[in-house]
Protein backbone atom coordinates (compact mmCIF):
# COMPACT_ATOMS: atom_id res chain seq x y z
CA UNK A 1 0.00 0.00 0.00
CA UNK A 2 1.24 3.43 -0.84
CA UNK A 3 1.97 5.61 2.13
CA UNK A 4 0.00 8.83 2.35
CA UNK A 5 2.77 10.71 4.13
CA UNK A 6 6.49 10.19 4.46
CA UNK A 7 6.10 9.91 8.23
CA UNK A 8 4.85 6.33 8.40
CA UNK A 9 7.10 3.78 10.04
CA UNK A 10 6.96 0.00 10.00
CA UNK A 11 5.96 -1.38 13.39
CA UNK A 12 8.79 -3.18 15.11
CA UNK A 13 7.48 -6.61 16.07
CA UNK A 14 10.74 -8.16 17.19
CA UNK A 15 10.47 -9.96 20.53
CA UNK A 16 12.04 -8.02 23.37
CA UNK A 17 15.60 -8.87 24.27
CA UNK A 18 16.72 -9.32 27.86
CA UNK A 19 18.09 -5.78 27.78
CA UNK A 20 14.65 -4.49 26.76
CA UNK A 21 12.89 -6.61 29.34
CA UNK A 22 14.90 -5.07 32.14
CA UNK A 23 13.16 -1.78 31.32
CA UNK A 24 15.80 0.09 33.30
CA UNK A 25 17.55 1.55 30.23
CA UNK A 26 14.21 2.60 28.76
CA UNK A 27 13.20 4.15 32.07
CA UNK A 28 16.50 6.00 32.29
CA UNK A 29 15.97 7.32 28.78
CA UNK A 30 12.49 8.50 29.69
CA UNK A 31 13.78 10.18 32.81
CA UNK A 32 16.31 11.97 30.64
CA UNK A 33 13.53 13.25 28.43
CA UNK A 34 11.53 14.63 31.36
CA UNK A 35 14.64 16.21 32.83
CA UNK A 36 15.42 18.12 29.64
CA UNK A 37 11.90 19.51 29.82
CA UNK A 38 12.76 20.80 33.28
CA UNK A 39 15.01 23.39 31.66
CA UNK A 40 12.95 24.19 28.61
CA UNK A 41 11.20 27.45 27.96
CA UNK A 42 7.78 27.55 29.59
CA UNK A 43 4.73 27.91 27.41
CA UNK A 44 2.72 29.63 30.12
CA UNK A 45 1.36 33.12 29.61
CA UNK A 46 0.80 34.78 33.00
CA UNK A 47 -2.70 35.86 32.16
CA UNK A 48 -3.75 38.97 34.05
CA UNK A 49 -0.34 40.58 33.67
CA UNK A 50 0.45 39.27 30.22
CA UNK A 51 -2.14 38.97 27.51
CA UNK A 52 -1.94 36.80 24.50
CA UNK A 53 -2.42 38.74 21.25
CA UNK A 54 -5.58 37.82 19.39
CA UNK A 55 -5.42 36.34 15.95
CA UNK A 56 -6.42 38.74 13.17
CA UNK A 57 -9.68 36.85 12.63
CA UNK A 58 -10.71 36.87 16.29
CA UNK A 59 -14.35 37.81 16.83
CA UNK A 60 -15.20 39.24 20.21
CA UNK A 61 -17.96 41.49 21.51
CA UNK A 62 -19.91 43.67 19.10
CA UNK A 63 -19.50 47.39 18.79
CA UNK A 64 -21.86 49.91 17.22
CA UNK A 65 -19.59 52.19 15.31
CA UNK A 66 -19.56 55.96 14.92
CA UNK A 67 -18.04 57.97 12.10
CA UNK A 68 -15.17 60.43 12.42
CA UNK A 69 -17.46 63.18 13.69
CA UNK A 70 -18.93 60.99 16.36
CA UNK A 71 -22.25 60.31 14.63
CA UNK A 72 -23.87 56.91 14.85
CA UNK A 73 -23.52 55.04 11.61
CA UNK A 74 -26.41 52.66 12.10
CA UNK A 75 -29.53 53.39 10.02
CA UNK A 76 -31.59 50.58 11.50
CA UNK A 77 -31.93 48.89 8.12
CA UNK A 78 -32.22 45.52 9.85
CA UNK A 79 -29.85 43.65 7.54
CA UNK A 80 -27.77 42.48 10.47
CA UNK A 81 -30.87 41.11 12.18
CA UNK A 82 -31.83 39.29 8.98
CA UNK A 83 -28.32 37.92 8.55
CA UNK A 84 -28.07 36.73 12.12
CA UNK A 85 -28.48 32.93 12.16
CA UNK A 86 -29.13 32.90 15.90
CA UNK A 87 -31.72 35.67 15.76
CA UNK A 88 -29.93 37.53 18.48
CA UNK A 89 -30.35 41.06 17.13
CA UNK A 90 -33.47 43.16 17.49
CA UNK A 91 -33.89 46.85 16.83
CA UNK A 92 -36.43 49.64 16.58
CA UNK A 93 -35.99 52.44 14.05
CA UNK A 94 -36.73 56.11 14.58
CA UNK A 95 -36.58 59.20 12.38
CA UNK A 96 -33.92 61.82 12.91
CA UNK A 97 -35.42 65.12 14.05
CA UNK A 98 -34.04 68.49 12.94
CA UNK A 99 -31.21 69.48 15.28
CA UNK A 100 -30.05 65.88 15.77
CA UNK A 101 -27.74 65.90 12.73
CA UNK A 102 -24.68 65.80 14.96
CA UNK A 103 -25.97 62.58 16.56
CA UNK A 104 -26.99 60.42 13.62
CA UNK A 105 -25.43 60.18 10.21
CA UNK A 106 -28.56 59.29 8.18
CA UNK A 107 -32.23 60.25 8.39
CA UNK A 108 -33.11 57.01 10.13
CA UNK A 109 -31.42 55.63 13.20
CA UNK A 110 -31.80 52.81 15.71
CA UNK A 111 -33.75 54.03 18.71
CA UNK A 112 -33.32 50.64 20.31
CA UNK A 113 -30.65 48.16 19.34
CA UNK A 114 -30.26 44.94 21.33
CA UNK A 115 -28.09 41.89 20.96
CA UNK A 116 -28.86 38.90 23.11
CA UNK A 117 -25.41 37.63 24.01
CA UNK A 118 -26.85 34.35 25.24
CA UNK A 119 -27.95 33.60 21.68
CA UNK A 120 -25.08 35.20 19.79
CA UNK A 121 -22.63 32.72 18.29
CA UNK A 122 -20.06 35.34 17.29
CA UNK A 123 -20.21 34.23 13.65
CA UNK A 124 -19.62 37.74 12.34
CA UNK A 125 -22.39 37.61 9.72
CA UNK A 126 -23.88 40.85 11.09
CA UNK A 127 -20.59 42.54 10.44
CA UNK A 128 -20.55 41.24 6.86
CA UNK A 129 -24.19 42.16 6.28
CA UNK A 130 -23.89 45.76 7.43
CA UNK A 131 -23.74 48.18 4.47
CA UNK A 132 -22.81 51.12 6.67
CA UNK A 133 -19.86 49.65 8.60
CA UNK A 134 -21.93 50.30 11.67
CA UNK A 135 -21.44 47.03 13.50
CA UNK A 136 -18.24 45.09 13.88
CA UNK A 137 -16.83 42.55 16.26
CA UNK A 138 -14.13 43.92 18.52
CA UNK A 139 -11.31 42.17 20.37
CA UNK A 140 -13.01 42.02 23.76
CA UNK A 141 -14.32 38.89 25.39
CA UNK A 142 -17.93 38.54 26.41
CA UNK A 143 -17.76 39.06 30.17
CA UNK A 144 -19.37 36.71 32.67
CA UNK A 145 -22.36 37.80 34.71
CA UNK A 146 -24.80 36.55 37.31
CA UNK A 147 -28.20 37.46 35.79
CA UNK A 148 -29.51 36.38 32.43
CA UNK A 149 -31.12 39.78 31.85
CA UNK A 150 -27.71 41.46 31.86
CA UNK A 151 -26.68 39.52 28.79
CA UNK A 152 -29.08 41.46 26.61
CA UNK A 153 -26.83 44.27 25.47
CA UNK A 154 -28.53 47.56 24.67
CA UNK A 155 -27.21 50.53 22.82
CA UNK A 156 -25.39 51.97 25.79
CA UNK A 157 -23.43 48.69 26.09
CA UNK A 158 -22.68 48.47 22.41
CA UNK A 159 -21.98 52.01 21.24
CA UNK A 160 -18.36 52.87 20.78
CA UNK A 161 -17.09 55.90 22.76
CA UNK A 162 -17.27 59.21 20.89
CA UNK A 163 -13.96 59.84 19.05
CA UNK A 164 -14.28 63.56 19.63
CA UNK A 165 -15.06 63.70 23.33
CA UNK A 166 -13.31 60.49 24.43
CA UNK A 167 -10.55 59.83 21.86
CA UNK A 168 -8.54 57.49 24.09
CA UNK A 169 -11.46 55.23 24.93
CA UNK A 170 -12.43 55.29 21.27
CA UNK A 171 -9.00 54.10 20.17
CA UNK A 172 -9.07 51.36 22.78
CA UNK A 173 -12.49 50.18 21.64
CA UNK A 174 -11.54 50.28 17.97
CA UNK A 175 -8.54 48.04 18.52
CA UNK A 176 -6.28 46.67 15.80
CA UNK A 177 -9.09 45.36 13.63
CA UNK A 178 -11.08 48.56 13.49
CA UNK A 179 -8.02 50.62 12.65
CA UNK A 180 -7.43 48.62 9.51
CA UNK A 181 -10.97 49.02 8.22
CA UNK B 1 16.58 11.84 93.70
CA UNK B 2 19.74 12.56 91.72
CA UNK B 3 19.00 9.75 89.29
CA UNK B 4 15.48 11.02 88.75
CA UNK B 5 16.81 14.44 87.86
CA UNK B 6 18.98 13.03 85.11
CA UNK B 7 16.07 10.99 83.81
CA UNK B 8 13.94 14.10 83.62
CA UNK B 9 16.56 15.88 81.56
CA UNK B 10 16.86 12.80 79.38
CA UNK B 11 13.09 12.79 78.86
CA UNK B 12 13.12 16.51 78.10
CA UNK B 13 15.91 16.05 75.60
CA UNK B 14 14.03 13.26 73.82
CA UNK B 15 10.78 15.23 73.91
CA UNK B 16 12.47 18.21 72.26
CA UNK B 17 14.02 15.90 69.69
CA UNK B 18 10.68 14.22 68.96
CA UNK B 19 8.95 17.58 68.67
CA UNK B 20 11.65 18.87 66.37
CA UNK B 21 11.60 15.86 64.09
CA UNK B 22 7.81 15.84 63.90
CA UNK B 23 7.83 19.53 63.01
CA UNK B 24 10.50 19.00 60.40
CA UNK B 25 8.70 16.03 58.85
CA UNK B 26 5.44 17.94 58.73
CA UNK B 27 7.13 20.96 57.20
CA UNK B 28 8.90 18.84 54.63
CA UNK B 29 5.69 17.00 53.81
CA UNK B 30 3.94 20.36 53.41
CA UNK B 31 6.53 21.71 51.08
CA UNK B 32 6.72 18.39 49.24
CA UNK B 33 3.20 19.08 48.02
CA UNK B 34 4.41 22.43 46.75
CA UNK B 35 7.56 20.92 45.26
CA UNK B 36 5.55 18.15 43.65
CA UNK B 37 3.42 20.66 41.82
CA UNK B 38 6.44 22.75 40.86
CA UNK B 39 8.38 19.73 39.58
CA UNK B 40 5.36 18.48 37.68
CA UNK B 41 4.90 21.90 36.16
CA UNK B 42 8.53 22.28 35.16
CA UNK B 43 8.61 18.87 33.55
CA UNK B 44 5.53 19.74 31.56
CA UNK B 45 6.86 23.16 30.49
CA UNK B 46 4.54 24.99 32.85
CA UNK B 47 5.26 27.31 35.78
CA UNK B 48 3.19 25.81 38.55
CA UNK B 49 1.83 27.55 41.64
CA UNK B 50 3.06 31.14 41.66
CA UNK B 51 0.19 33.19 43.07
CA UNK B 52 0.26 32.61 46.83
CA UNK B 53 3.38 34.31 48.08
CA UNK B 54 6.69 34.56 46.20
CA UNK B 55 7.00 31.54 43.91
CA UNK B 56 3.79 30.13 45.35
CA UNK B 57 5.51 29.40 48.65
CA UNK B 58 2.35 30.00 50.68
CA UNK B 59 0.43 27.51 48.56
CA UNK B 60 0.67 24.65 51.11
CA UNK B 61 -0.89 26.94 53.74
CA UNK B 62 -3.72 27.78 51.38
CA UNK B 63 -4.23 24.10 50.61
CA UNK B 64 -4.23 23.30 54.30
CA UNK B 65 -6.79 25.98 55.07
CA UNK B 66 -8.92 24.70 52.22
CA UNK B 67 -8.81 21.13 53.52
CA UNK B 68 -9.69 22.23 57.07
CA UNK B 69 -12.57 24.40 55.88
CA UNK B 70 -14.20 21.72 53.77
CA UNK B 71 -17.28 19.93 54.95
CA UNK B 72 -16.47 16.77 56.80
CA UNK B 73 -18.64 13.86 55.77
CA UNK B 74 -18.76 10.55 57.59
CA UNK B 75 -20.95 8.13 55.64
CA UNK B 76 -24.03 6.99 57.57
CA UNK B 77 -23.42 3.31 57.06
CA UNK B 78 -19.76 3.48 57.99
CA UNK B 79 -18.17 2.30 61.16
CA UNK B 80 -17.45 5.70 62.64
CA UNK B 81 -14.69 4.69 65.02
CA UNK B 82 -12.74 2.81 62.37
CA UNK B 83 -13.46 5.54 59.83
CA UNK B 84 -11.66 8.06 62.01
CA UNK B 85 -9.00 5.57 63.04
CA UNK B 86 -7.91 4.85 59.45
CA UNK B 87 -6.30 8.17 58.56
CA UNK B 88 -5.03 8.59 62.11
CA UNK B 89 -3.24 5.26 61.86
CA UNK B 90 -1.81 6.11 58.45
CA UNK B 91 -0.46 9.39 59.81
CA UNK B 92 0.83 7.84 63.04
CA UNK B 93 2.74 5.03 61.37
CA UNK B 94 4.20 7.50 58.92
CA UNK B 95 5.50 9.63 61.78
CA UNK B 96 6.70 6.76 63.97
CA UNK B 97 9.27 5.50 61.51
CA UNK B 98 11.43 8.55 62.01
CA UNK B 99 12.30 7.45 65.57
CA UNK B 100 15.28 5.29 64.68
CA UNK B 101 16.84 7.41 61.96
CA UNK B 102 20.05 9.13 63.06
CA UNK B 103 19.81 12.74 61.90
CA UNK B 104 23.36 13.66 62.78
CA UNK B 105 26.21 12.84 65.11
CA UNK B 106 26.37 14.30 68.60
CA UNK B 107 25.75 17.82 69.75
CA UNK B 108 26.84 19.33 73.04
CA UNK B 109 24.31 21.36 74.96
CA UNK B 110 25.16 22.68 78.47
CA UNK B 111 27.94 20.16 78.75
CA UNK B 112 25.72 17.24 77.88
CA UNK B 113 26.38 15.16 74.81
CA UNK B 114 23.12 14.57 72.97
CA UNK B 115 22.61 12.03 70.20
CA UNK B 116 20.60 13.38 67.28
CA UNK B 117 18.50 10.27 67.18
CA UNK B 118 15.33 9.58 69.10
CA UNK B 119 16.06 5.95 69.86
CA UNK B 120 19.23 4.10 69.01
CA UNK B 121 17.72 0.64 69.34
CA UNK B 122 19.70 -2.37 68.23
CA UNK B 123 16.88 -3.66 66.02
CA UNK B 124 16.51 -0.35 64.12
CA UNK B 125 15.63 -1.73 60.70
CA UNK B 126 13.28 -4.35 62.11
CA UNK B 127 11.47 -1.57 63.94
CA UNK B 128 11.05 0.33 60.67
CA UNK B 129 9.70 -2.77 58.97
CA UNK B 130 7.34 -3.40 61.83
CA UNK B 131 5.96 0.12 61.77
CA UNK B 132 5.75 0.28 57.99
CA UNK B 133 3.72 -2.92 57.91
CA UNK B 134 1.33 -1.22 60.35
CA UNK B 135 0.74 1.33 57.60
CA UNK B 136 -1.21 -1.36 55.75
CA UNK B 137 -3.79 -1.16 58.53
CA UNK B 138 -4.33 2.52 57.80
CA UNK B 139 -5.28 1.66 54.24
CA UNK B 140 -7.18 -1.51 55.08
CA UNK B 141 -9.21 0.00 57.93
CA UNK B 142 -9.96 3.09 55.87
CA UNK B 143 -11.27 1.00 53.00
CA UNK B 144 -13.23 -1.33 55.27
CA UNK B 145 -14.81 1.36 57.43
CA UNK B 146 -16.08 3.29 54.40
CA UNK B 147 -18.62 0.50 53.83
CA UNK B 148 -18.17 0.90 50.11
CA UNK B 149 -17.26 -2.15 48.10
CA UNK B 150 -15.04 -0.18 45.76
CA UNK B 151 -13.11 1.31 48.64
CA UNK B 152 -12.75 -2.15 50.12
CA UNK B 153 -11.51 -3.61 46.85
CA UNK B 154 -9.03 -0.80 46.45
CA UNK B 155 -7.89 -1.23 50.03
CA UNK B 156 -7.38 -4.94 49.40
CA UNK B 157 -5.32 -4.19 46.37
CA UNK B 158 -3.29 -1.67 48.30
CA UNK B 159 -2.70 -4.02 51.17
CA UNK B 160 -1.65 -6.92 48.95
CA UNK B 161 0.65 -4.61 47.01
CA UNK B 162 2.35 -3.36 50.15
CA UNK B 163 2.75 -6.82 51.61
CA UNK B 164 4.12 -8.20 48.34
CA UNK B 165 6.73 -5.51 48.03
CA UNK B 166 7.67 -5.69 51.68
CA UNK B 167 8.95 -9.22 51.03
CA UNK B 168 11.38 -8.13 48.35
CA UNK B 169 12.36 -5.14 50.46
CA UNK B 170 13.15 -7.33 53.44
CA UNK B 171 15.18 -9.71 51.30
CA UNK B 172 17.18 -6.87 49.78
CA UNK B 173 17.91 -5.59 53.28
CA UNK B 174 19.17 -8.98 54.43
CA UNK B 175 22.04 -8.78 51.95
CA UNK B 176 22.94 -5.40 53.38
CA UNK B 177 22.78 -6.73 56.92
CA UNK B 178 25.20 -9.52 56.00
CA UNK B 179 27.74 -6.83 55.16
CA UNK B 180 27.14 -4.55 58.10
CA UNK B 181 26.47 -7.22 60.70
CA UNK B 182 24.20 -4.89 62.61
CA UNK B 183 20.54 -3.89 62.61
CA UNK B 184 21.16 -0.59 64.37
CA UNK B 185 20.85 2.39 62.05
CA UNK B 186 23.48 4.27 64.00
CA UNK B 187 26.04 1.50 63.61
CA UNK B 188 25.31 1.20 59.90
CA UNK B 189 25.90 4.91 59.42
CA UNK B 190 29.05 4.90 61.51
CA UNK B 191 30.47 2.08 59.39
CA UNK B 192 29.79 4.12 56.27
CA UNK B 193 31.38 7.21 57.76
CA UNK B 194 34.61 5.25 58.22
CA UNK B 195 34.46 3.16 55.05
CA UNK B 196 32.68 3.38 51.72
CA UNK B 197 28.99 3.94 51.30
CA UNK B 198 26.90 0.79 51.09
CA UNK B 199 25.67 1.67 47.60
CA UNK B 200 29.15 0.66 46.37
CA UNK B 201 28.74 -2.85 47.79
CA UNK B 202 25.02 -3.26 47.17
CA UNK B 203 23.93 -1.51 43.95
CA UNK B 204 21.40 -4.20 43.05
CA UNK B 205 20.13 -4.36 46.61
CA UNK B 206 19.66 -0.61 46.58
CA UNK B 207 17.76 -0.75 43.30
CA UNK B 208 15.40 -3.38 44.68
CA UNK B 209 15.03 -1.49 47.93
CA UNK B 210 14.24 1.71 46.10
CA UNK B 211 11.65 0.13 43.82
CA UNK B 212 10.01 -1.44 46.88
CA UNK B 213 10.12 1.89 48.70
CA UNK B 214 8.22 3.41 45.78
CA UNK B 215 5.62 0.69 46.10
CA UNK B 216 5.42 1.06 49.88
CA UNK B 217 4.83 4.79 49.62
CA UNK B 218 2.12 4.21 47.00
CA UNK B 219 3.94 6.49 44.64
CA UNK B 220 3.64 6.32 40.87
CA UNK B 221 4.30 3.98 39.08
CA UNK B 222 2.91 1.92 41.96
CA UNK B 223 0.07 4.18 43.12
CA UNK B 224 -2.60 1.61 42.39
CA UNK B 225 -4.39 1.86 45.75
CA UNK B 226 -5.47 5.35 44.82
CA UNK B 227 -5.66 5.17 41.03
CA UNK B 228 -7.86 8.25 40.93
CA UNK B 229 -9.62 8.33 37.64
CA UNK B 230 -9.87 4.75 36.53
CA UNK B 231 -10.80 3.12 39.83
CA UNK B 232 -12.92 5.50 41.88
CA UNK B 233 -10.15 7.12 43.89
CA UNK B 234 -9.39 3.93 45.77
CA UNK B 235 -9.50 3.33 49.49
CA UNK B 236 -10.08 6.97 50.45
CA UNK B 237 -13.05 7.48 48.18
CA UNK B 238 -15.47 8.24 51.02
CA UNK B 239 -13.07 10.54 52.82
CA UNK B 240 -13.37 14.28 52.77
CA UNK B 241 -11.79 17.31 54.35
CA UNK B 242 -8.74 16.83 56.56
CA UNK B 243 -9.23 13.08 56.93
CA UNK B 244 -8.52 12.79 53.24
CA UNK B 245 -5.77 15.32 53.79
CA UNK B 246 -4.21 13.03 56.39
CA UNK B 247 -4.08 10.14 53.95
CA UNK B 248 -2.47 12.29 51.31
CA UNK B 249 -0.18 13.88 53.85
CA UNK B 250 0.87 10.49 55.19
CA UNK B 251 2.03 9.63 51.69
CA UNK B 252 4.33 12.62 51.66
CA UNK B 253 5.67 11.90 55.12
CA UNK B 254 6.27 8.29 54.06
CA UNK B 255 8.14 9.61 51.09
CA UNK B 256 10.29 11.78 53.32
CA UNK B 257 10.98 8.98 55.78
CA UNK B 258 11.77 6.40 53.12
CA UNK B 259 14.12 8.90 51.49
CA UNK B 260 15.81 9.29 54.86
CA UNK B 261 16.00 5.49 55.27
CA UNK B 262 17.47 5.03 51.82
CA UNK B 263 20.00 7.76 52.45
CA UNK B 264 20.87 6.23 55.82
CA UNK B 265 21.20 2.64 54.67
CA UNK B 266 22.88 3.11 51.31
CA UNK B 267 24.17 6.66 50.99
CA UNK B 268 26.07 7.14 54.20
CA UNK B 269 23.31 8.79 56.21
CA UNK B 270 24.59 11.97 57.76
CA UNK B 271 28.09 11.32 56.44
CA UNK B 272 29.60 14.34 54.70
CA UNK B 273 31.32 12.91 51.61
CA UNK B 274 35.12 13.27 51.27
CA UNK B 275 35.44 14.93 54.67
CA UNK B 276 36.94 13.48 57.80
CA UNK B 277 34.48 14.34 60.54
CA UNK B 278 37.03 14.01 63.32
CA UNK B 279 39.31 16.61 61.71
CA UNK B 280 36.37 18.87 61.00
CA UNK B 281 35.28 18.70 64.64
CA UNK B 282 38.64 20.17 65.69
CA UNK B 283 38.17 23.24 63.53
CA UNK B 284 34.47 24.09 63.81
CA UNK B 285 33.43 22.25 66.94
CA UNK B 286 31.09 19.32 67.57
CA UNK B 287 27.93 21.32 67.14
CA UNK B 288 29.08 22.74 63.81
CA UNK B 289 29.84 19.26 62.54
CA UNK B 290 26.42 18.04 63.68
CA UNK B 291 24.77 20.89 61.81
CA UNK B 292 26.73 20.09 58.66
CA UNK B 293 25.90 16.40 59.05
CA UNK B 294 22.23 17.25 59.38
CA UNK B 295 22.45 19.38 56.25
CA UNK B 296 24.24 16.58 54.43
CA UNK B 297 21.48 14.10 55.26
CA UNK B 298 18.89 16.72 54.41
CA UNK B 299 20.47 17.30 50.99
CA UNK B 300 20.42 13.57 50.29
CA UNK B 301 16.81 13.36 51.39
CA UNK B 302 15.81 16.28 49.19
CA UNK B 303 17.62 14.61 46.32
CA UNK B 304 15.65 11.43 46.86
CA UNK B 305 12.37 13.29 47.16
CA UNK B 306 13.12 15.00 43.88
CA UNK B 307 13.88 11.59 42.41
CA UNK B 308 10.52 10.30 43.63
CA UNK B 309 8.79 13.17 41.86
CA UNK B 310 10.93 12.85 38.78
CA UNK B 311 9.91 9.22 38.43
CA UNK B 312 6.29 10.08 39.08
CA UNK B 313 6.15 12.50 36.18
CA UNK B 314 8.00 10.18 33.84
CA UNK B 315 6.65 6.67 34.19
CA UNK B 316 3.01 5.74 33.72
CA UNK B 317 1.16 3.64 36.27
CA UNK B 318 1.49 -0.14 36.22
CA UNK B 319 -1.36 -2.47 35.53
CA UNK B 320 -2.16 -4.54 38.60
CA UNK B 321 -1.06 -7.89 37.16
CA UNK B 322 2.16 -6.29 35.93
CA UNK B 323 2.72 -4.91 39.39
CA UNK B 324 2.30 -8.32 41.02
CA UNK B 325 4.41 -9.90 38.32
CA UNK B 326 7.26 -7.51 38.94
CA UNK B 327 7.04 -7.94 42.68
CA UNK B 328 6.83 -11.71 42.94
CA UNK B 329 8.54 -12.94 39.78
CA UNK B 330 11.00 -10.12 39.32
CA UNK B 331 12.13 -8.52 42.51
CA UNK B 332 11.91 -11.41 44.97
CA UNK B 333 14.08 -13.81 42.91
CA UNK B 334 16.50 -10.97 42.20
CA UNK B 335 16.70 -10.11 45.87
CA UNK B 336 17.28 -13.78 46.71
CA UNK B 337 20.03 -13.96 44.11
CA UNK B 338 21.59 -10.80 45.49
CA UNK B 339 21.43 -12.32 48.94
CA UNK B 340 23.06 -15.53 47.74
CA UNK B 341 25.93 -13.76 45.99
CA UNK B 342 26.52 -11.43 48.92
CA UNK B 343 26.44 -14.36 51.31
CA UNK B 344 28.97 -16.26 49.23
CA UNK B 345 31.29 -13.26 49.05
CA UNK B 346 31.04 -12.60 52.76
CA UNK B 347 31.82 -16.25 53.47
CA UNK B 348 34.81 -16.21 51.13
CA UNK B 349 36.13 -13.06 52.73
CA UNK B 350 35.78 -14.50 56.19
CA UNK B 351 37.80 -17.52 55.06
CA UNK B 352 40.67 -15.32 54.09
CA UNK B 353 40.19 -14.86 50.37
CA UNK B 354 41.67 -11.68 49.07
CA UNK B 355 39.77 -9.67 46.46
Amino acid sequence: MQALTNRSKAVDRKPMTIWDKMYIPAIAKGMGVTLTHFFKKKATIKYPEEKRPFSPVFRGLHILNRDEEGRERCTACGLCAVACPAEAITMEAAERQPGEEHLYREEKYAAKYEINMLRCIFCGLCEEACPKDAIYLSETFAPANFARQTFIYGKNDLLIPDPKTEPELYQKAVGERGRKA
Amino acid sequence: MFLLEIDLIFLLEKAILIGGIITVSLLIAMYSTWAERKVAAFMQDRIGPNRAGPGGLLQPLADGVKLFMKEEIIPNASNKFLFVLGPALAMMTAMMTSAVIPWGGKIEVFGRSVDLQIADINIGILYIFGVVSMGVYGIMIGGWASNNKFSLLAALRGASQMISYELAMGLSIIALLMLTGSLSMKTIVEQQVVGLWNIVYQPLGFLIFMICAFAECNRTPFDLPEAENELNFGYHQEYSSMKLGFYLFAEYINMFISSAVMATLYFGGYDIPFVNDANLANSIGVNGVAALQGLSLFAKVVGFIFFFMWVRWTIPRFRYDQLMNLGWKGLIPLALLNMLVTGALVLLKQNGWQF
